[in-house]
């Protein structure tokens, strides 16, 4: 695969073009805004967080294919999720995104990968530049648990 | 087609290749690449001049000033105007910077207003709304016409006898549109405005004659015209220079000082504090040259003659919307676009993998994109030392992406 399949892979461009969970919610719910200054990336993040668990959640963005399907395939991935679980893959997903290249034990064909579609976003780490737009959606939900008092 | 092909050996940096392919450099708009007489003169300096200017009596002090004095000559003939008319800056924004606070606080207050156009460079728009907090001065825009251009049909109307500044660009950053000088100098002047031309875009691609343009002050900047980064010009109207009160204090901008006050330096001295970028002024001046032999119409002709090419092929792309003036005669070299729905960070990426440097994003435009209702552009920018067959590798790239993001 060349590097530029390897970047937009089909999943990316579908969470691009098809967002999940696009809105805002309404009730009592927490609050978090991103964006990139460099580049005008911009995210918003509405989430439910009852018990310790993430029960509903809302986005509403505008950007790169990267940044806005790194945030439709966090909501996929934390909506269902204890607060606890969802931090483990922050801690996850980070370690994938500054993995240099050899041996990968996030690598999506390796057995027991962990991260489902978040595993696309891998190929954006041959493209340095381009790391702070997947990062964009997951330093906003980080801001928003950390208003749950977390 | 101008023969400008050859001069492209000067420039070392268009030897790279970037991911396997040539370099195709068309981010001039962000930064020019230099040609060697340039790297060549800010090393010569060094290595054979370096000292201090305007201080000491030893022989290399007064090599380096006279080195530092005869690049402000270069450049001040460049925009044919006098030496004394060219204080250098920090760059572009730090001299527009200067003109904010150095008349703006001086001459501003409540009830005043300053006019700016939705089309202007974050440098020619953020130092006039710090102003207008300082001094309860109003900042009001002009907008634009169906080309992309200030629009002037109905400027009596914006620019009334409570405006004492107007501030707009000699060529937009985005659209490449030129700027209205004439007719916002008219408008200002007939109401006791001064005009400050933002000329980072145009003094670099066009023939200009500072003292002919009818403004009071302009800018410009090195790095966008084969100079170094860290430098630039602030150039005025004498009288203007006289009443612009300077922006720093310290060591060389004085006359006199006392303990308790301090008188300043003449002009232009007295708009460079400290120990000035002298490297970088001497590169400056290099360039100046440099675009002096190859000459400003051969420059503009050129870049006249890529640019209709550009907009000619870019149309050919399906899905490609184009953001500016159509008439090459109204327009310089920086084309911004978008493709489809792939946003121009994606596209700025995929293109990069063939070798072609674009810009992509608001551009330090972000009321502009909002005007434009776009998120962000992609931009292809030109100079003197690009190719057609430049153009054609960019437009190959674009129809790459089109098949990266599905549409065929």
């Amino acid at each position: 695969m060349s590097q530029l399949d390897e970047l937009y892979r089909e999943v990316i461009l579908d969470h691009y073009r098809n967002p999940r969970r696009r809105g805002t919610l309404s009730g009592n719910h927490l609050h978090a805004e991103g964006n990139n200054p460099s580049c005008g990336d911009e995210f918003a993040l509405d989430l439910v967080v009852e018990n310790g668990v993430i029960t509903d959640a809302a986005m509403q963005g505008q950007g790169c294919s990267i940044s806005q399907a790194s945030g439709s395939m966090m909501m996929d991935a934390i909506v269902g999720r204890s607060v606890d679980e969802v931090e483990d893959l922050m801690r996850k997903f980070k370690v994938m995104m500054t993995i240099e290249d050899g041996d990968d034990p996030l690598d999506p064909d390796r057995p027991g990968s962990v991260l489902g579609d978040l595993e696309a976003l891998q190929g954006v780490r041959k493209f340095p530049v381009r790391i702070k737009c997947a990062d964009l959606a997951w330093a906003t939900l980080e801001d928003a648990l950390a208003q749950a008092g977390r | 087609m101008s023969e400008l092909g050859h001069l492209r050996a000067d420039f070392p940096i268009l030897r790279r290749e970037i991911n396997g392919a040539p370099l195709v450099y068309l981010d001039s708009a962000a930064t020019t690449q230099k040609p060697q007489p340039v790297l060549d003169a800010m090393d010569e300096y060094y290595a054979n001049h370096n000292a201090n200017v305007h201080r000491g009596a030893h022989t290399l002090a007064a090599e380096a000033t006279e080195r530092y004095e005869d690049a402000r000559s270069r450049i001040a003939s460049f925009v044919d105007t006098a030496s004394a008319q060219i204080a250098f800056t920090r760059g572009a924004t730090a001299a527009i910077n200067v003109i904010a606070y150095g008349w703006g606080l001086n001459h501003l207050r409540e009830g005043d207003r300053i006019v700016v156009s939705v089309s202007e460079h974050h440098a020619n728009l953020v130092p006039w709304q710090m102003i207008s907090r300082y001094t309860g001065a109003e900042l009001i825009y002009l907008e634009l016409d169906d080309e992309f251009i200030i629009d002037t049909s109905n400027l009596e109307a914006v620019i009334d006898d409570r405006v004492r500044i107007v501030a707009f660009g000699g060529m937009s950053n985005v659209t490449g549109a030129l700027g209205p000088v004439d007719a916002l100098v008219d408008a200002a002047h007939s109401v006791g405005a001064i005009t400050v031309l933002d000329g980072a875009q145009l003094v670099p691609h066009a023939p200009v004659s500072a003292d002919d343009l009818g403004v009071d002050y302009m800018v410009f900047s090195a790095h966008k015209m084969l100079g170094p980064t860290g430098i630039g010009a602030l150039w005025g109207k004498p009288e203007r220079l006289e009443e612009l009160e300077p922006l720093e204090g310290g060591g060389e901008m004085i006359n006199i000082v006392e303990r308790y006050h301090s008188t300043w330096a003449p002009v232009p001295h007295k708009f460079e504090a400290g120990t000035p970028p002298i490297a970088e002024a001497i590169g400056f001046g290099a360039a100046v040259d440099y675009l002096g032999r190859v000459g400003m119409e051969a420059v503009a002709a050129h870049e006249r003659e890529i640019t209709a090419y550009a907009l000619e092929r870019l149309s050919e792309v399906p899905d490609l919307t184009i953001y500016g003036p159509k008439d090459v005669t109204k327009r310089g070299g920086a084309v911004s676009f978008s493709l489809g729905d792939i946003h121009p960070h994606d596209l700025a990426t995929i293109v990069d993998q063939d070798g072609v440097a674009i810009r992509a994003g608001h551009h330090c435009a972000r009321p502009l994109m909002q005007y434009l209702q776009v998120p962000a552009t992609a931009r292809a920018s030109f100079y003197l030392y690009n190719l057609r067959e430049e153009v054609d590798v960019l437009v190959g790239a674009l129809m790459k992406a089109r098949k990266v993001f599905g549409l065929g």
